[in-house]
């Protein structure tokens, strides 16, 4: 279907994507989607590892549709958009990380632990 | 002069100024909406055990009904991949037929989640609820109104390919709204992982 007008295309390929690409990403996205919440559904592993396998699932389906849809790659048309992302994904990860380790902190060792959320209020 | 002489020096090479400078630009307001998903998920992981005696997420969610909206989100975007395909073929009916099936995919994920915050509040599990409720409702109504704006725009861009054609304007504004659906999906796979899985382990 598109291999035909590619021809024309040979330079801008990488940042258009195909038919092919899209039919490609399409199959590993459904797949990836479909075990993320086979994992959860079915108790195929513990709680434990099932968080560990649906981040990295997760993950794994980022990735795939951030190179077969937003066609994100290190070819020169597309630098400055995966440099950008790549700035992006660190600020992200600085955000999230950080927040949940400073709030979990707080939440450890500033709660009162001797005393119920009842008696608590019941003082004020 | 000189200055033209630059502009003209650093232009060369691309025999079509197709608003790839405008794409970039649009690339880097995606990457700001993703920090404003950051800090929402970041809400939502501090809180997501703060459910003040409220119901949690084994007790509100189905997840058969979020694998439904997830598939209808994925379609979507998969449809839109075909109206850009057609775009780079220059087929202009075919571009205005997969962007009306996208629109009808992204309606229907849009319908499944309005009658979810519907049935949610209905039940007494509304956004003043609880700390927890009160971040889900803000991350995935963020997503919704997100992926709304998606609809409207995918609605005005079949007007403007339908009444104008593939002219140079028309194929960047749909580039930029390519990569904006596209990343709406990539949001959601956030969501459902975090938001809906994490809380039936």
């Amino acid at each position: 279907m598109s291999q035909s007008h590619a021809s024309h295309h040979v330079g801008d390929d990488a940042s258009h994507g195909s038919l092919k690409g899209y039919m490609i990403g399409t199959v590993l996205s459904l797949v990836l989607t479909l075990a993320s919440f086979g994992v959860v559904m079915f108790r195929v592993v513990s709680p434990a590892f099932g968080l560990a396998a649906i981040v990295v699932l997760c993950v794994a389906q980022l990735v795939v549709q951030l190179f077969y849809f937003l066609h994100i790659g290190a070819s020169r048309s597309q630098r400055a958009n995966t440099g950008i992302f790549v700035c992006t994904a660190f600020l992200i990860a600085v955000i999230v990380g950080l927040s949940l380790w400073v709030m979990h902190n707080a939440n450890v060792n500033m709660m009162p632990t001797q005393i119920s959320i009842d008696r608590a209020m019941a003082h004020d | 002069m000189a200055h033209a002489a630059i502009t003209h020096a650093h232009g060369h090479g691309h025999d079509h100024d197709d608003g790839t400078r405008t794409t970039l630009g649009f690339w880097i307001y995606l990457m700001s909406d993703c920090l404003i998903f950051a800090t929402l998920f970041a809400t939502f992981g501090v809180l997501a055990n703060a459910t003040a005696g409220g119901p949690g997420a084994k007790d509100l969610f189905e997840l058969p009904y979020v694998l439904g909206e997830t598939l209808l989100l994925l379609a979507s975007s998969v449809t839109f991949g075909m109206a850009m395909l057609n775009l780079y073929a220059q087929r202009r009916g075919q571009v205005i037929v997969w962007l009306a099936i996208t629109f009808l995919f992204g309606a229907g994920f849009i319908a499944m989640e309005v009658n979810e915050f519907a049935k949610l509040i209905a039940d007494g599990a509304g956004p003043g609820t609880s700390a927890y409720l009160s971040a889900y409702f803000t991350l995935v109504g963020t997503h919704g109104l997100h992926v709304t704006a998606g609809l409207l725009w995918i609605a005005v861009m079949m007007h403007q390919t339908f009444r104008f054609g593939l002219t140079g304007t028309i194929r960047r504004r749909l580039a930029c709204l390519s990569l904006f659906w596209h990343f709406l999906d990539l949001v959601w796979i956030c969501v459902f992982t975090f938001v809906y899985l994490r809380g039936f382990l």
